[in-house]
């Protein structure tokens, strides 16, 4: 899993049948100091109702995706598991 | 899944019979204030889209779902046209 913050929101109309329902998410990775890295990924989130800013768990995996929709073999690839109270590195 | 714009079509005549019928489209990957970010690759249509649209992709083993139960030999599958995304970087 990783860390990313929810940065917006994306509409789409046609998708595959599957994915109906599902709330799109543009996630971007962070890494430990909250620096953006990475390309920003479309999630799905169906738990955990993830709004703009959040800071959230992102798993990039399709079968942990496809556990989350709870629709077998769906097309997805991403999806955010949790929203991210705190984050601690002790040295 | 991520952000694209698809920006050609590919035509290939002998291809592997799980192709068959199916609309090869080239597509570049968008960064999400739309301009291209990394290289154009050709992914597998699964729901109609056509050059010029934004859609959404997915790669690896689930690029071959859409088409359950037929086995399509596909690492890469468009399965969503986007109608439009909001970003607010706080």
């Amino acid at each position: 899993m990783l860390i990313g913050r929810v940065v917006g929101s994306v509409i789409a109309t046609q998708k595959n049948e599957k994915l109906e329902g599902a709330k799109l998410l543009l996630v971007q990775p962070l890494d430990l100091e909250g620096r953006e890295k990475g390309t920003t990924v479309l999630a799905i989130d169906t738990l955990v109702d993830a709004g703009v800013g959040d800071r959230v768990l992102l798993v990039q995996e399709g079968k942990a995706a496809q556990a989350v929709l709870g629709r077998g073999t769906a097309a997805v690839d991403a999806a955010v598991v949790g929203v991210v109270d705190t984050v601690e590195t002790p040295a | 899944m991520l952000l694209a714009k698809v920006v050609g079509t590919v035509v290939a005549t002998r291809k592997d019979p799980g192709l068959h019928g199916r609309k090869l489209l080239v597509i570049q990957p968008l960064a999400t204030d739309h301009r291209p970010e990394g290289k154009p690759l050709v992914a597998l249509d699964s729901i109609g889209a056509g050059v010029t649209e934004e859609v959404f992709w997915v790669r690896g083993r689930e690029a071959s779902f859409p088409f359950l139960p037929e086995e399509v030999p596909s690492d890469a599958t468009i399965v969503g046209i986007v109608d439009h995304w909001n970003v607010r970087r706080l």
